[in-house]
This record gives C-alpha cells, sequence and structure tokens, in this order.
C-alpha cells in the first residue's frame, strides 16, 4: 500500500511522516515517531488506554487514522510536562497513588486534563463518568478521582 | 512510630510514577528492536476439538512481509510450554483442543503483516465431540489426576445429626478474565552464547527454563529481563510462555530479533483466564448458630491442559473453611478436563472460589434461621489464641461485642480441617470493629426500612470476612534470592527475584533495604529482575512478593552492613554492635561519617561490598495427598461492608458503599497496601457482578474484548468507599513484622454477591440462590424466584 506524506503538529512541534492509509494514529505514534507513552490496550476504542487529543478533541488513537493528523494539532502524554515541570495532574497522580501498573495512567491524565479544560470544578460523579471510557484494573478508581479533584482544586487555585 | 523518612512503613509512591505519569516507563511493547526484527502472530484453531487432516498455508507464506511459517511439523521434537504436566506442545501437533489453541506460527516484517497472513490457513478439521461444560465432564469422566480429591474431619452424619437447620444447594461461580490492560508480550535477541528474552512475565526463571528446553540449550545461555508488567493478576504467571518460546525459536532459526504481543482478542481467545466452577453443598447448625456439618463438592472447569490447575483446586479446598471452625466437614474437588481455554493463576488462586462458596453456605443458613448473617459468622470464627494476640492492640481496637461469641473457644488453639493451628485469628475483633465503624446494624435496619417503602429499587447490606493462607502450597517454592551491591560512591544497586506488575514491589523491596542502611528508599536504585543476577526464583504470585524478596533482599543488606560494621569496629576499636547506620550517616565511636565515605574505606580496605541473600519460609510442611499439615505460614485476615441497590424491575445494581478493614501487619507501605486493597475489592467485586464468560456452543468464547466483556469501570466504584488497615504486626517473624496483601482482599469483593442477595431477599420469602456473575439478568431472574418461591 502506498504511503502518504502527513503534515501535523504534535505537542507543539511541527511533525511530518509517512504513513498508509489504513494506519491507526496510534500505531504512527509509537512505530514511527518513538511516541509510546499511548498503549494499545484493546484496540477497539473500549480502554481508553491510547486516549490522546486531536485538536482539542479527546479522541482513542486507535480508531483514528494517520492520516487524520493532516494539518491537525495532536497532544499526547508526552506534551503534558512542561520540560522537568510536571502538568498538576501528573504530580496529583504520583502523590495520591492514583496509578499501579501504569498502562492506563497516559490516557486517564490525557482524558482528565481534557475534562479539566472543559470544566475546572467537576463533581466527583462528573469525574467519575468523563473517565469511564478509561479502564484501569489495578485502583480499584478510587486514587484516581481523588487525584484529578485534587489537580483541579490546585489549578483552580484553591490550595 | 517509624522514624526513618523514607524507609520501612513510609507511604512512598510507586517508585515508577515518575515515569508512569509522563508515559516514558518503557514495557516490552514500548522497547526499540533492531530495524530487522521479526513479528510473530499464531494462527489459531477454529474448533474446539478436531483432529488436523490437512494444512494448506500456501496463501500464508505467500502472504505480503511473511518471512517464515512454522507448524508442529518443523520440529523433530515440539516445544512443550506448559508450567509443570509436559502437556501443552507451542503448536497443535495434530490435534486441537479447544478453539483459540495455536496451530502455526507466523513470523513477519510487521505485527500487522503477521496477524493478516495467519488468517489465510486453509486448515481440514475432522471434529471430535467437544466436552465444553463441567457435566459433560463428568458424564465422560474427562479430569486431571484418577478421581476426586477429598479432605474431610470429623464424622458427617454425627454433625448432621445435631443440626437443627440444614440447608442444601448448588451454585454456579463464572471464571474471570485477567484484563491485565499490557497483553502478554514477549521479544527475544539472539547473542552469541544463547539468546536474551525480554518477557511480561511473572515468573522468568520458567521462561528461561522453556526457552533453554526448546532450543535445547543449558539454562545458563538464555538470559530472562523483566522490568515491568502492565498488570498481570496471575495471568503472567504461565500463559506468557509460549510467546517468549515463540520468540526465542524464530531468533534462533533466523539469526534476527523477533517480538510477539497477542492483540486484545487474541489474549482473550487463547490464553487461560479463572476457573468457573459449581459448587454443591449441604451444611446445618444448631440452634446457636454454630455449623455442625458441611460437605462442600468443587466441579473446577480446568480447561485442555492441565497447567497449574491442581494447586487452584487444592487451595480452594483449603479455603472452603474461609474463617470459621467447622468440626465436621467433608470437601471433595473434581478437576475437569474440557475442551476450553485452560483455565490458570488468577488472583486468590482458588482460594476465592472456596471462600465464596462457604460465605454462600452462611447467607443460605442465615435465610433458612431468619437470623442475621454476622450472627451466624460469629458464632464460627476460629476463635483468638489463649490469651489473645501476643501483640498489643491497635489503638481504638474495641473489645468483641456482646454478640461474639466465639470469646467463649478461648482455651484451645483451633485447628483447620487440614491441621493447621490457627493461632493468628482475629476475625472476631477486626469484624466487631469494622460493623461498628461503619454503623452496619443500624443502617441493616434502616435499610430494612427504605425496602419497606419502595417497591420498585430493592437496598441491601452484607459484610464477607476473609481469612487467607499465606504461602505457595507447593512447599518448595517457598525461596528467594536477591544480590545488592554497595559501589564506592555509596549508591546502592539492587536485584531481587520478584517481578514488578503494578504492586509496587520494587518500593517495599527498597524500602527494606534502605531501612538496613539507614538510608532513603530513593538512594537504593532498583533494577530489572534478571536471571543473570538471581537464578532459580519462583514465580510472583501467590501475594507472596514482599514476603519472600523483602527477606532475601534485607539478608544481603545485613550482610554487607555487617562488614561495614566490623571495619569501622576494627579501625575505631569499638564493638561492632556500636555502630549505626541512620540518615544518610553511619555513627561510631561519637563519630559521623557519610555512608558514602563508610563506603569508599571499605572498598579501599578491600573488603567485599556486595552479597547475595537468601531466604527460605520458615515452618512449613504440607502432605497434599493427605491433605494434612502446614501449609501457610500465617494467615491474612479482613473485612469488608458493601451496600447494594438493585432495580427489581430491570435487575439492574449499582455498589453504593463499601467498607473494609484490612490486615497487612505491620504495614511496609500503606500507601501500596491501601492501593492493593482497593484494587483487589473491585476487582473481586467484577468477577462476581459484571465480568461475565460466555463460551458458545461449539465452544466459541463470545465475550472476548472490552466491549463485550465488563470490568468495573470508575462508574463503577463504590460512591462511598472507606478503606482502613489493621496493624496489629505480623505474629510470625516476616520482614518489618508485615503481612502480604495481593490476593487476600480480593475476597472482599464478595460482599457486593451477598448484598445483592440480601437485596434480593426483600422481594419474596424463599432463598435468592444467586448465582456468580449475578449480572443484571441473573439479578432479574432471581427477583422471578424470589417472589414465586
Amino acid at each position: 500500500m502506498k504511503s502518504i506524506q502527513v503534515s501535523t503538529t504534535i505537542n507543539g512541534d511541527p511533525v511530518e511522516f509517512l504513513c498508509t492509509p489504513d494506519e491507526p494514529l496510534l500505531d504512527v505514534l509509537r512505530n514511527r515517531l518513538g511516541l509510546t507513552g499511548a498503549k494499545e490496550g484493546c484496540g477497539t476504542g473500549d480502554c481508553g488506554a491510547c486516549s490522546v487529543t486531536v485538536n482539542g478533541r479527546l479522541v482513542c488513537s486507535c480508531l483514528v487514522l494517520g492520516v487524520e493528523a493532516e494539518g491537525a494539532q495532536i497532544e499526547t502524554i508526552e506534551g503534558m510536562a512542561q520540560g522537568e515541570t510536571l502538568h498538576p495532574l501528573q504530580r496529583h497522580f504520583i502523590e495520591k497513588a492514583a496509578l499501579q501498573c501504569g498502562v492506563c495512567t497516559p490516557g486517564i491524565l490525557v482524558a482528565a486534563k481534557s475534562l479539566l479544560e472543559k470544566n475546572a470544578s467537576p463533581t466527583d460523579e462528573e469525574v467519575r463518568y468523563w473517565l469511564a471510557g478509561n479502564l484501569c484494573r489495578c485502583t480499584g478508581y478510587d486514587k484516581i478521582i481523588e487525584a484529578v479533584q485534587s489537580a483541579a482544586a490546585e489549578m483552580r487555585g484553591e490550595v | 512510630m517509624r522514624k526513618q523518612a523514607g524507609a520501612l512503613g513510609a507511604a512512598l509512591p510507586h517508585d515508577s510514577a515518575p515515569l508512569h505519569v509522563t508515559g516514558r516507563a518503557p514495557y516490552v511493547d514500548d522497547l526499540k528492536l533492531p530495524g530487522d526484527a521479526l513479528h510473530l502472530a499464531f494462527g489459531l484453531s477454529t474448533v474446539a476439538h478436531a483432529e488436523i487432516e490437512a494444512l494448506d498455508l500456501s496463501a500464508v507464506r505467500a502472504a505480503p512481509g511473511v518471512v517464515l511459517v512454522l507448524t508442529a511439523q518443523d520440529f523433530d521434537h515440539v516445544p512443550d510450554v506448559s508450567p509443570v504436566a509436559g502437556d501443552e506442545p507451542l503448536l497443535a501437533d495434530g490435534t486441537v483442543h479447544y478453539l483459540g489453541q495455536a496451530v502455526f506460527l507466523v513470523a513477519a516484517t510487521s505485527h500487522l503483516a503477521a496477524r493478516k497472513a495467519a488468517r489465510l490457513a486453509k486448515v481440514t478439521y475432522r471434529e471430535r465431540p467437544a466436552i465444553l461444560t463441567v457435566e459433560e465432564a463428568l458424564a465422560a469422566g474427562s479430569r486431571f489426576e484418577t478421581g476426586p480429591i477429598t479432605w474431610a474431619r470429623g464424622d458427617l452424619s454425627t454433625g448432621f445429626a445435631a443440626a437443627k437447620t440444614v440447608v442444601e444447594g448448588e451454585m454456579e461461580v463464572g471464571g474471570q478474565e485477567h484484563f491485565y490492560l499490557e497483553g502478554q508480550v514477549a521479544a527475544a535477541i539472539p547473542t552469541e552464547d544463547g539468546v536474551q528474552v525480554m518477557a511480561s512475565t511473572q515468573h522468568p526463571t520458567e521462561i528461561q527454563h522453556k526457552v533453554a528446553h526448546a532450543l535445547h540449550l543449558p539454562m545458563a545461555a538464555v538470559r530472562v529481563e523483566m522490568r515491568r508488567m502492565g498488570g498481570g493478576f496471575g495471568g503472567k504467571e504461565s500463559q506468557g510462555n509460549a510467546l517468549a518460546v515463540a520468540c526465542a525459536v524464530v531468533a534462533s532459526r533466523t539469526g534476527r530479533p523477533a517480538k510477539m504481543r497477542y492483540d486484545r482478542d487474541d489474549d482473550m481467545m487463547i490464553t487461560g483466564k479463572r476457573h468457573d466452577l459449581k459448587i454443591r453443598y449441604r451444611a446445618g447448625c444448631d440452634a446457636q448458630g454454630r455449623i455442625t456439618a458441611m460437605e462442600v463438592v468443587h466441579l473446577m472447569r480446568c480447561g485442555w491442559s492441565q497447567d497449574l490447575s491442581l494447586a487452584v483446586a487444592d487451595r480452594a479446598m483449603l479455603h472452603a473453611d474461609n474463617a470459621y471452625f467447622i468440626p465436621n466437614i467433608r470437601i471433595e474437588s473434581h478437576r475437569l478436563k474440557t475442551n476450553t481455554q485452560s483455565a490458570t493463576a488468577y488472583r486468590g488462586f482458588g482460594g476465592p472460589q472456596g471462600i465464596v462458596g462457604m460465605e454462600r453456605i452462611i447467607d443460605h443458613l442465615a435465610h433458612a434461621t431468619g437470623r442475621d448473617p454476622v450472627a451466624i459468622m460469629q458464632a464460627n470464627f476460629y476463635a483468638e489464641r489463649p490469651g489473645g494476640s501476643p501483640a498489643k492492640a491497635s489503638p481504638g481496637v474495641s473489645p468483641p461485642g456482646p454478640q461474639d461469641i466465639s470469646a467463649k473457644l478461648k482455651g484451645e488453639v483451633q485447628t483447620t480441617q487440614y491441621g493447621m493451628e490457627v493461632e493468628d485469628s482475629v476475625s472476631g475483633r477486626l469484624v466487631g470493629k469494622l460493623l461498628a465503624d461503619c454503623d452496619y446494624h443500624a443502617r441493616k435496619a434502616a435499610i430494612a426500612e427504605w425496602n419497606a417503602g419502595s417497591p420498585v429499587l430493592k437496598r441491601g447490606i452484607a459484610v464477607t470476612p476473609v481469612k487467607f493462607g499465606i504461602s505457595f502450597t507447593l512447599t518448595f517454592l517457598n525461596q528467594a534470592g536477591a544480590l545488592v551491591h554497595v559501589y564506592q560512591d555509596g549508591s546502592v544497586h539492587l536485584s531481587h527475584g520478584g517481578t514488578e506488575m503494578g504492586q509496587g514491589l520494587n518500593q517495599k523491596v527498597a524500602q527494606v533495604v534502605a531501612e538496613v542502611f539507614g538510608l532513603s528508599a530513593r538512594d537504593i536504585q532498583i533494577t530489572a529482575a534478571d536471571t543473570g543476577k538471581v537464578p532459580n526464583t519462583s514465580a510472583t504470585a501467590a501475594s507472596s512478593g514482599s514476603d519472600l524478596n523483602g527477606k532475601a533482599a534485607e539478608a544481603a543488606a545485613l550482610t554487607i552492613r555487617a562488614r561495614m560494621a566490623e571495619f569501622l569496629a576494627g579501625k575505631y576499636g569499638v564493638a561492632a554492635d556500636t555502630v549505626r547506620f541512620k540518615g544518610g550517616e553511619v555513627l561510631v565511636a561519637g563519630e559521623s561519617h557519610a555512608f558514602a565515605r563508610v563506603a569508599e574505606w571499605v572498598w579501599q580496605a578491600r573488603i567485599s561490598l556486595s552479597s547475595t541473600g537468601f531466604y527460605a519460609t520458615p515452618k512449613i510442611t504440607w502432605d497434599r495427598v493427605r491433605g494434612q499439615g502446614r501449609p501457610f505460614l500465617y494467615f491474612a485476615y479482613g473485612a469488608a461492608v458493601t451496600e447494594v441497590v438493585i432495580d427489581t424491575l430491570t435487575g439492574e445494581n449499582r455498589i453504593l458503599r463499601t467498607d473494609i478493614l484490612h490486615d497487612c501487619g505491620r504495614s511496609l507501605n500503606p500507601a501500596l497496601d491501601i492501593g492493593q486493597v482497593e484494587g483487589a475489592y473491585v476487582q473481586g467485586a467484577g468477577w462476581l457482578t459484571t465480568e461475565e464468560l460466555v463460551w458458545d456452543a461449539k465452544g466459541r468464547l463470545a465475550t472476548h474484548a472490552p466491549s463485550t466483556y465488563k470490568i468495573p469501570a470508575v462508574s463503577d466504584r463504590p460512591a462511598i468507599f472507606n478503606v482502613a488497615l489493621w496493624t496489629e504486626p505480623n505474629q510470625e517473624d516476616t520482614v518489618g513484622k508485615s503481612k502480604a496483601v495481593g490476593e487476600p482482599p480480593f475476597n472482599l469483593g464478595i460482599s457486593a454477591l451477598m448484598a445483592l442477595s440480601h437485596a434480593l431477599s426483600f422481594c419474596g420469602t424463599a432463598y435468592p440462590a444467586l448465582d456468580a456473575p449475578a449480572t443484571a439478568e441473573r439479578v432479574l431472574m432471581a427477583v422471578e424466584r424470589v417472589r414465586h418461591g
């Protein structure tokens, strides 16, 4: 299958890559660009481990084609920290022990950041339903909700 | 309280957390392999039981990117990938035994190319009758071992004669897919002597052993490295062997690196799951609620190969009593062979299957006698050791409540049905405290009142206590090794035989080593499990990771510390036992020196700063054939109270609130331990409520993706979730007086099933007899059953 050249922006940097027309964005990120933070948990858009944003919209990158990145702004977990300075969500996930094996963590962080950009003061229930597309098998989710809420409070300047 | 910040007992985050949150923690599939690496996929059987008549792989071989295709015919001896019995050929050798079995292996230039090619085979099968259910297996005599295993104590007829109430029933309990977020994956790189393997495995030594055997190499020529898994839960104890062996075989034959990962659907079709089973039971209690007799039959569906099923079924039998002393008891266990995936280790390893049967009996007896299940529990808990715990009670622990009549049995140490003295029972006090803390009795009364005014929604509440035995029941596995180096700059390198799957084992073991050297955990460099550094390891399983490897690493660190202390003692003319290691400093003869400085001196004095450490669990002895002995060093305890609501029109249900009090001994790291307890509870509740495995009549697993197989989502987590640790130190000499935590709290999820049973009991008079998983359909059917008797 003939490859197509794609010009896009990933985490603020201009990026060009070649991919086949049927190649998922997740495979492009992981195999062609070395951005392995997004994980393939199911390949069918059910687990959320491959979450990224495309033009600010939260998507499962296993269900988006690489060619759809043309001209788009892609944000992945690798762009969440500013240099060595972690995003408040990242810090609170560490401090609250909101992770165990870590495979769901990048997707959950990307999804949570997307939530807080839309809703700076979500209720617990809003957090739970927003993140319901991100499966975690290890933690039981309790600390994840706590971490999102404490990060949100800090981002609102309440801490 | 602990003094050393950052060492034992500190609530530190997972050591890899900074990498996890930035997406930089490499898992096996993230590793960069050379550009000529091959990617592998299995071609899978599409029928459950058949002879392979013809195998036409010409289209597979001709597919784009395909480099190598292997079948059983390409080996003089097809490599075995089973953990014990030698009954799992890497590729089907003439006969397929389940739908999903690997028939051939494709190596191609990309993962997708290999998978696409694997679907192009033309296989002609001569189908044989498939045995899919436990009933079919029983009828056909299809089983492992020659007959059922039976362990018994006392006299059932006397026991039943003394009973005032007798209940009898059957319960179906479903299996469970592990659903580790990172699927099975392995990679192999040819080396000048043999092969190096990177695998997502709980058992690097077994991978090493199987790969060596497959390639006809000594184990010394195979090195297995395992930095981290994306979850294991028992599913990576034996089920990763096939991928690692496949990679090693291809690497060996082509001289190119090889990598294999299962896509989620393949993973669920190929790999084994928790054993599902049917439990038949009959039990009786006297007027005081004391169980006088109990007989239980476990019909375990083991799948096509033996895998670890015998040990799993044994552990189910060993937990058939849960936390209760039952004088007259008989447990019969059938290990049935079926044409399905080979059921395997899964968190609890049969224990939860045994415990859920016991709790069902308690629930049934409570219903039949009109008592609160708590009253039946309290009448039967193993008594506390005479004189109580040698340890001081936790602050705030209330004395046994007035209903706790287990205290009357003080004066004797009770034994389990397998003859082990229960010296550490705290069930009575622990459950008493939990019930008081969560206001169980008042809430239960309020629920009854609420239900009386609610025709459609019904609430329910239940408590489940847990007593879980800690040690491998295969006694020789209870050993571990570690390797610790102190470098001349004072930095410390730690290797041990355990594997990190998210549980935070490396952090706990680092804290143990830091405590010995008076350093903080961040001073300890954690490294990958590596068979080249620590040999002959046991699987990181049976909750034993920190118990075994913590002790081994502690021993290694103590050896080095003793050498450092002796050196200083000689230098300063003081006794070695006056040298103190504290806060990054070494205190000797009134002087304080940086740990790094002392390390440099010791090195210059030509004294070794490296040591191995070894640990073998003491006291345990187990005669599996007789079912007698002390298989466990100790028990871990816990209890949960769960409140649920059901919709009697649809069967839909929710967990509203959960309260847990769990025994981790003196916690090595409360943050990690609470994480284990919470995750285990939710996983246990998922097993018994939403996670349904469905096989069709041809033996095809129909629920092989998260679209149809529902693990709990964040929206399923209890809205109120209170978790506390019971902090009395372990009575046994474990590392830091801690207790194992991986599996025991999984059983707390049983309280969700029992709470649903309680909610259902408000629909009528008949016993709900709820099977698991209690999906909405099953709850709805139970509503009808209870209403119409």
